[in-house]
């Protein structure tokens, strides 16, 4: 008894001091692990989703698959955490998992109160609403009264309760834990209407048992820009994610893509050879070798081909690029220049 | 870490051999390492917490909250109450969910206790598969089950059974008349005092009269009368007079739901009925064992004095089976209590849900919002142990 008490006691002292430590670099933890562990959705086509198989697709994976492609040069050296949305920061905060990358919104108090920092916005969103057909609504402001089903622990929850009191509505809110949880007591019909980001409407119609019988409303009530999160005070961990997807970002610009990535090497092009590693240190400045970018597109892609991929006209999803297309053509998605 | 204490003389020991000496020092060793790890882990969190730049402290609570809560009992708004005030919404849910499935548990669970043990093989077959059925289901797959396979088919609010008398059943929960008040109903909370004194002086009178004569009065159809009738005339006088005390809202159809009257979540009857369904099985098993530990001569001796097989129960084998009762009906009274919070998995706005579901990630305070849950429930806990304990006591066999 004693004796078990005692080595419990040294147990708990050693582990509370080691990720005392381990929480300043998480670069070289993830390193030392040989994995990087990856927040992701618990299912939501097109972001994050795993298959009967266990694998992982989806925008925000793309991005945790990208990051080991740049560290390992390898995409499948990702663990994936499924985590609800109640539970995402927390887990992010407690250093279970390296990185957050499941369709959270970058919002003031989290980057300033939560000990989080949003180094990128993968994907720029609003929210909207979905209802039944039959209902015979047109319009958002037309919701007078009715239930409404949300998640819980989101700027949804906080951006209903807004636009309601705004538009001198009421209303009753069903929140719940998790997407699956909140999707499905609307489609068993416990609500009238079914709130999220319009991404995550179009992703959560394909799984309702008649697609066809629901609606999207056409208002969108709130500014969503999505994006991965680290936790506050590892700068490097958050350059390398910041950076992750500009390399991405900047690849679709320049035309380098999976499949003319080889031959781009021998581009004489300054902006890809910086990019791709043939000239310059950039890959060193955050700790990893300088063809790190091209380990990216190598592997994982530009940012327009797993825009396709996964959420674009060629997914199940269709989403046009609309404010996700490039600053080049009329979106917000702006490649930070490599240099 | 044990003493022992030698009455006789003390043989002449080394100071480090003396066995009282080493029980201290292992004590006080053990105090310190406990404390050292506390240490550790407050000054490791706070470094961390100030490392990460979170904001720490209690003074979150007077924010605002900026969402909205299903079911609460005071008044509550997305625009003025604070995470505090959701923090006593979430608070009160836990409490009346918790207090009505303990008041239905226990009629429950003593009904299928005592039908386990009853002489008709039908009824204590029924009740014995209740329990094997119940007991050893999950909680949780129960509560899914309520809420879903139940409650979930229930007609839209457009095809609402209608129950008569403005109550009706939908997917949106179970709707009633919300009784109105007038100005003069306050008759009738008076006249329920007065028949509720009045009973309690006739119940009194009764067992005196009892005591002395033998005659027995019909104590039950009395107080009935009294603590029932006498409102229920008051208000019909009252309302013949022309003075109507209590008006009913009614529930109208709108275009969503219905609105008015008085709504119960479904979310409200699925975890109830989980509850008291589930916890039943347990306090049908305690109550078993309870009668099974009064000896079968009690039973006997009753039938020899001739008293029928209800009054036994009732006067002679129930009295002593609660002393074994009580301790272990204690434990599932907490056990309900706690498995309130498995409320988050079908959306009912409790404690858990409200506080460390929906406040610990809108505030990011996961330290402060767990100490204050985990507060919550040990001080639930304890008092509901410490009434327990007392109405033990008072039950508890006076040995002499």
């Amino acid at each position: 008894m004693k004796k078990a008490l005692v080595s419990i006691a040294f147990g708990l002292t050693a582990s509370l001091i080691a990720t005392g430590a381990s929480a300043q670099a998480t670069l070289n933890s993830v390193k030392q692990k040989g994995f990087l562990t990856c927040g992701s959705n618990t299912g939501l086509a097109g972001f994050g989703l795993p298959d009967a198989q266990g694998n992982w697709t989806g925008l925000d994976v793309d991005l945790c698959r990208a990051m080991a492609a740049a560290i390992f040069d390898d995409p499948t050296k990702v663990r994936y955490i499924p985590l609800a949305a109640k539970d995402r920061f927390t887990a992010l905060q407690s250093g279970e998992v390296d990185v957050l990358s499941r369709n959270s919104t970058m919002t003031m108090s989290r980057d300033t109160q939560l000990g989080l920092d949003f180094p990128a916005i993968n994907y720029f969103d609003g929210q909207g609403f979905m209802v039944r057909k039959k209902l015979g609504v047109s319009s958002a402001k037309e919701l007078n009264g009715a239930s409404i089903c949300t998640q819980q622990g989101t700027t949804t929850e906080l951006n209903l309760a807004d636009y309601f009191r705004a538009n001198n509505m009421k209303y009753e809110v069903v929140a719940f834990a998790t997407s699956d949880e909140t999707f499905k007591a609307y489609d068993a019909g416990r609500c009238d209407a079914f709130t999220t980001d319009a991404s995550g409407l179009y992703a959560e119609r394909l799984r309702a048992s008649a697609p066809d019988d629901h609606i999207v409303l056409p208002e969108i009530i709130s500014k969503e820009p999505l994006g991965p999160a680290v936790r506050h005070g590892d700068n490097q961990w958050g350059d390398l994610v910041r950076w992750t997807h500009n390399a991405m970002l900047d690849a679709e610009e320049l035309g380098v893509t999976k499949a003319n990535v080889d031959q781009m090497k021998g581009s004489d092009n300054p902006e890809i050879k910086r990019l791709l590693g043939t000239e310059g240190k950039y890959g060193e400045g955050i700790g990893l070798t300088n063809d790190w970018a091209y380990r990216i597109i190598k592997h994982v892609g530009n940012y327009g081909e797993i825009f396709e991929k996964n959420v674009g006209e060629g997914s199940k999803l269709k989403i046009k690029r609309g404010q996700n297309a490039l600053w080049t053509k009329g979106g917000l998605q702006y490649g930070m220049p490599i240099r | 870490m044990q003493t022992v204490v030698s009455q006789t003389s003390p043989p002449k020991k080394s100071f480090l051999y003396d066995p009282k000496v080493r029980g201290v020092f292992y004590q006080v060793l053990l105090v310190a390492v406990v404390g050292y790890l506390f240490y550790v882990a407050a000054t490791n969190a706070i470094e961390n917490l100030q490392r990460a730049k979170i904001a720490s402290g209690f003074g979150f609570l007077e924010n605002t909250a900026g969402f909205d809560i299903s079911q609460s009992l005071i008044p509550f708004s997305a625009a003025g109450s604070t995470y505090g005030d959701a923090f006593l919404v979430g608070l009160l849910n836990t409490l009346i969910v918790s207090a009505i499935g303990i008041f239905f548990t226990t009629i429950l669970g003593f009904l299928i206790g005592i039908a386990r043990l009853s002489t008709n093989w039908m009824v204590a077959k029924v009740a014995m598969v209740y329990v094997e059925a119940l007991r050893n289901v999950p909680l949780l797959v129960q509560l899914l089950f309520w809420y879903i396979a139940v409650l979930g088919p229930l007609p839209q609010p457009r095809n609402s059974l209608e129950m008569g008398a403005g109550f009706f059943l939908n997917s949106r929960g179970f709707f009633m008349p919300r009784p109105v008040y007038a100005a003069d109903a306050w008759a009738i909370p008076a006249v329920l005092a007065i028949g509720l004194v009045g009973a309690f002086v006739y119940r009194r009178w009764a067992k005196t009269q009892q005591e002395k004569t033998g005659r027995q009065s019909p104590v039950g159809l009395v107080t009935l009368g009294l603590v029932v009738g006498l409102p229920v005339v008051t208000w019909i006088v009252l309302t013949l007079a022309g003075a109507n005390p209590i008006g009913f809202d009614l529930p109208k159809k709108g275009t969503f739901n219905l609105t008015g009257g008085m709504q119960i979540l479904p979310e409200f009857v699925a975890l109830l009925l989980g509850l008291t369904t589930y916890t039943a099985a347990f306090i049908a098993e305690v109550v078993r064992a309870g009668i099974l530990a009064v000896s079968k001569g009690q039973t006997e001796a009753a039938s020899s004095l001739g008293l029928k097989s209800g009054q036994t129960l009732r006067l002679v084998v129930i009295p002593q089976a609660m002393r074994v009762i009580i301790p272990p009906l204690t434990s599932q009274y907490l056990n309900l209590t706690k498995n309130s919070s498995l409320a988050v998995a079908i959306g009912y706005p409790d404690l858990v849900q409200v506080f460390m579901g929906t406040v610990l990630n809108q505030t990011g305070q996961a330290i402060e919002v767990v100490v204050i849950t985990m507060g919550v429930y040990l001080t639930i806990s304890l008092v509901t142990s410490a009434v327990m304990n007392i109405y033990n006591r008072r039950v508890a066999i006076v040995e002499r």
